[in-house]
Parts: structure tokens; C-alpha cells; sequence
């Protein structure tokens, strides 16, 4: 279902996905693990047409993203790192601008965000609007929209960030229930080791722009011989801080930027 | 089609839904009515040039369609912040698509915002030389909202902050009402503020109003609504060039 070989992004002098290379099964769960600044976004930005890879193939159902982006987002879903929801419209509105850019027919698109927002438990404030929602309902309704139209792959970018427990677990029941009944692909990245356990069916570890590790939970604990994920991926990503002077540079950047054009 | 349509409804909607901000966003065409109407309105007539409220209400029509058209636009930074661009962006529908429905919505609810302005203006003691003037007006007051919603969506597509924002305020906007001949009459002008108004391309579009409204042209409406059309297709194309090239 994706396919990647061999992809690389640098960005200037800065080398930020150095040559990775895995693939993902039809209707696989497939998770991608790694410290802050490893790449995990820029990759998901580039199987998701928002970056252009430097070099490499990516194939999405067998479809080149940067040739035929228009068929390949057709066909997957995402739900961004941080919200892309409209406020100021009401949880249907968001469903219905959603399902319109996404070309679903009006009767399917109706049925589809009932059975959805039913399922994610938001169908009693779908007249509410977005702004007044909490996070995780918030949450909820990006996941909700991002299944509307029928994606055959689902990429979830750390959906869970900054959800109490409750909605985490709930919010993975429910991918896992639709990955199971739709056969929806799903890729994710997270930071909570044990979602990867519970719901992943394989795990890539990423660190510093390269994939140091992948397989099974149980193939990743006899690779380096611990008996947990978090101690795994810690074994495998060493346990030095990551990232932390990027912040001051990348507003510096910004503001360059802002400037430039 | 779809895409274009539901893009456009948003932009109204957001607009409809803002009531306090409606109404605030028309307490400065008053201000600018009272004060600047009243306030001239004597000397304007020892010049013999009749009644400033007459002459300055196309003006202030003129001044809101810019403000909130461009306003609409460069809206576009609140999407970029909340997240909500790219949702859009990533849409299996083209950039084109997206850009003009943005830029219709904002170009509908600025011609709805002008008129109520105009509304105001005629409560306000303002009369037009016909009310069959009425209709032909509406034509300009689109035109303007046109333009400046395209303008506002390319601004929207380069800007990043709001640091941004203030200088476009001060260096583009307030140059384009205040170089229109919104608040005076732009015969006998000196060569250089004679070239600069003509440039400008509000000067048209409240050329445009006050000529259907009270007769008073400077230019003629075919020339105005040339030169409208003209500048608004050189806008959307910018526009759609600078919004296709956005990275999120």
C-alpha cells in the first residue's frame, strides 16, 4: 500500500530524511517511532504531497503522490500534528466542507458523517461549533473527518499529543475498530511507546533522519534484548536530548522568511 | 465547482456569523461620515462646490469595500495559524479552485458590508441624483471588492505574522483610500498627486460610485470599469500565483 525506497530530503546544507526505505501492507497499522527532530513529519509531509522529496520513490496504492497528487489524496486521509480544524463552523459544517472537497456524493457524504460522528461520540454537539469543543473532542472530529471519505490509507501524525488517557484509549479503539471493518491502512507516529505496542502491528524507529530499526514489537525487544518497547527504543535512539536550540533558530528562519518574497 | 462553492459559503458564513464585528466595522464609515461630512461640509460650500456629505459618501462606500475586502483576504493568516489552510491544501481539489472561492467569499461579504455603508449613508442624509443610480453602483461596489479581495488573498498567501499585517496597513492600504479622491475632488491637482491618483486603482472605483450616484465624474464609466476589471484579473493572477506557491 505505501512504498518508499530510497528518500531523501535535505534542506539546504541540512540533511533531515537520510535514505529510508520501508513499506506498509494493505490494511497494516504501521508505526513510526523516533525522538523530536527525526524526521518523522517531514516524511509523513512528503508521502502527503505537502513537501517535494529531494530524491527517491514513493508510491501511495501504487501511485506516484508528486505525479498524480490529485488521485493519490483522493485516496488518503490525514490528521496533522497540530489542528486543521475550522473553529468557526460547527462539527457537520467541518464534515460537510470536508466531504465536498473530498468529491463524496451528498447522500454518502450525510450517511457517513452520522455513522462517524455517532461513532466518535460527537453526533449530540455536531450544531456546536468547533471553537467550543475540548481537545479531545476536537480531536475526535479531525480523526472522524479524516475516515469521511473513505481513505484507504489513514496517516495520523502524534494524534494523541496532549490527550488524558481516557481519550487516548477510546480514540484508538475506534481507529482500530475502523481499520478493522474498513481495512483502512493506517500509518502513525507517536511518542506514548505503548499505543505503539498495543495498536501497531509493525514499528520503524527513526533517529536523526534514518530508520535505525524496524519489525514487530517482539522482534524489536529480541533485537536489542529488553523486555519493553520503551527500553528498546531507547537502546536503539541512546538517551541524549534532542532539539532543543531548533526553536530559536526556526523563528529566526520564519522571520527571514517573512521578509524574502 | 463543489470546491469553489463551499469555500465561498464558508468565507459568507464566517461573515454573517460576526455580528459584533459588523457592526464595529461600521463605526468607522460613520466616524469618517460625521466628521469628515459635517466637519467640511461648510467650507466645501464657500468653495461653491455644493454639499460634502453628497460629495464624500461614495467615498466613504469606497473606503469600506477596500478595508474589508482586503481584510477578508489576508484573513487567509488566521487559517495559516488554526490550522485550517492546510486542511485545504491538502484537498485532492486544485489551488485555483481553492483561491477563488476564498476570494469570491471575501468579495461577497464586502460588497454586502459597502452596502450597508450605503444604507447608513442614505439615513445619514445622503440622496442620489436617481434611486435607478442604485443598481449601477452595486456594479462598482463588486468591482472594488473584487479587486482588493484578490489583492488581500495574495497579500494573505506572502504574509506569516501579524507583524506583517501592520505594515500593509500603513504602507498600502491607508495610501490607496487616502490617494483615491475619496475625501476630494482629484481635478487641479498638482502632476505628481494628479500621476499617483491615477495609479491608484480606488480612484477608479469611487470615480466609479460618485459618478453613478451624483453625476460628479472625473473619468467615465467605461474607463472606470475598465480599468477595474483590467486591474482585478492582474490581482486574481497574482493572487493564484502566490497562493499555488504557499508551504505549509
Amino acid at each position: 500500500m505505501i512504498r518508499v525506497q530510497n528518500l531523501i530530503k535535505t534542506f539546504g546544507d541540512f540533511t533531515a530524511v537520510k535514505d529510508i526505505s520501508f513499506n506498509v501492507a494493505q490494511g497494516e497499522i504501521f508505526a513510526f517511532l523516533g525522538p523530536n527532530g527525526a524526521g518523522k513529519t517531514t516524511t509523513i509531509k512528503m508521502l502527503t504531497t505537502l513537501l517535494r522529496p529531494t530524491s527517491g520513490v514513493i508510491e501511495l496504492d501504487g501511485l506516484d503522490p508528486n505525479k498524480n497528487s490529485k488521485e493519490a489524496r483522493q485516496r488518503f486521509g490525514i490528521v496533522f500534528q497540530d489542528p486543521s480544524l475550522d473553529g468557526e463552523q460547527t462539527a457537520w459544517e467541518n464534515m460537510e466542507l470536508h466531504g465536498v472537497l473530498y468529491h463524496v456524493p451528498r447522500k454518502i457524504r450525510h450517511e457517513r458523517t452520522e455513522r462517524l460522528l455517532k461513532l466518535f461520540e460527537l453526533w449530540d454537539r455536531k450544531d456546536s461549533m468547533v471553537k467550543t469543543f475540548s481537545g479531545g473532542m476536537k480531536r475526535r472530529l479531525e480523526i472522524a473527518r479524516g475516515f469521511l471519505h473513505t481513505p484507504r490509507i489513514l496517516f495520523l501524525d502524534e494524534p494523541t499529543l496532549g490527550l488524558d488517557p481516557q481519550s487516548r484509549n477510546q480514540l484508538w479503539t475506534h481507529v482500530k475498530h475502523l481499520n478493522e471493518t474498513e481495512k483502512t491502512t493506517v500509518f502513525l507516529t507517536t511518542h506514548y511507546m505503548d499505543e505503539a505496542d498495543r495498536v501497531a502491528h509493525r514499528i520503524a524507529i527513526m533517529d536523526h533522519g534514518a530508520i535505525v530499526a524496524q519489525g514487530t514489537s517482539t522482534e524489536l525487544k529480541q533485537q536489542t534484548s529488553t523486555d519493553s518497547l520503551e527500553a528498546a527504543f531507547l537502546a536503539l535512539t541512546g538517551s541524549s536530548l534532542r532539539d532543543e536550540s531548533a526553536s530559536s533558530k526556526d523563528a529566526l528562519r520564519n522571520f527571514a522568511q517573512m521578509w524574502k518574497r | 465547482m463543489g470546491a469553489i462553492y463551499i469555500l465561498w459559503l464558508r468565507e459568507l458564513k464566517r461573515y454573517v456569523r460576526s455580528r459584533v464585528q459588523i457592526v464595529v466595522s461600521l463605526g468607522q464609515p460613520c466616524l469618517y461620515l460625521f466628521a469628515l461630512g459635517y466637519g467640511f461640509s461648510p467650507i466645501f460650500k464657500m468653495a461653491g462646490q455644493g454639499s460634502y456629505i453628497q460629495f464624500v459618501a461614495p467615498g466613504i462606500i469606497g473606503m469600506t469595500v477596500l478595508f474589508s475586502s482586503i481584510f477578508s483576504g489576508m484573513a487567509m493568516l488566521w487559517d495559516r495559524q488554526f490550522g485550517f489552510l492546510k486542511e485545504t491544501l491538502v484537498a485532492p481539489v486544485s489551488r485555483i479552485q481553492i483561491m477563488i472561492g476564498r476570494t469570491l467569499g471575501g468579495a461577497t461579504s464586502a460588497s454586502i458590508q459597502g452596502v450597508l455603508v450605503l444604507v447608513l449613508c442614505l439615513i445619514a442624509g445622503f440622496r442620489p441624483h436617481s434611486w435607478l443610480a442604485i443598481p449601477e453602483a452595486l456594479v462598482f461596489i463588486v468591482l472594488i471588492a473584487t479587486v482588493f479581495s484578490a489583492l488581500g488573498t495574495a497579500l494573505g498567501s506572502v504574509l506569516k505574522d501579524m507583524q506583517g499585517f501592520q505594515v500593509v496597513m500603513n504602507f498600502l492600504v491607508m495610501p490607496i483610500f487616502f490617494l483615491s479622491g475619496a475625501l476630494y475632488p482629484l481635478a487641479h491637482l498638482g502632476k505628481v498627486m494628479t500621476f499617483i491618483t491615477r495609479v491608484d486603482p480606488l480612484s477608479y472605483g469611487v470615480d466609479g460610485l460618485r459618478g453613478t450616484l451624483i453625476q460628479h465624474w472625473q473619468f467615465s464609466a467605461a474607463i472606470n470599469a475598465g480599468a477595474l476589471a483590467g486591474v482585478a484579473v492582474l490581482f486574481l493572477l497574482l493572487g493564484a500565483r502566490l497562493f499555488s506557491k504557499i508551504e505549509v
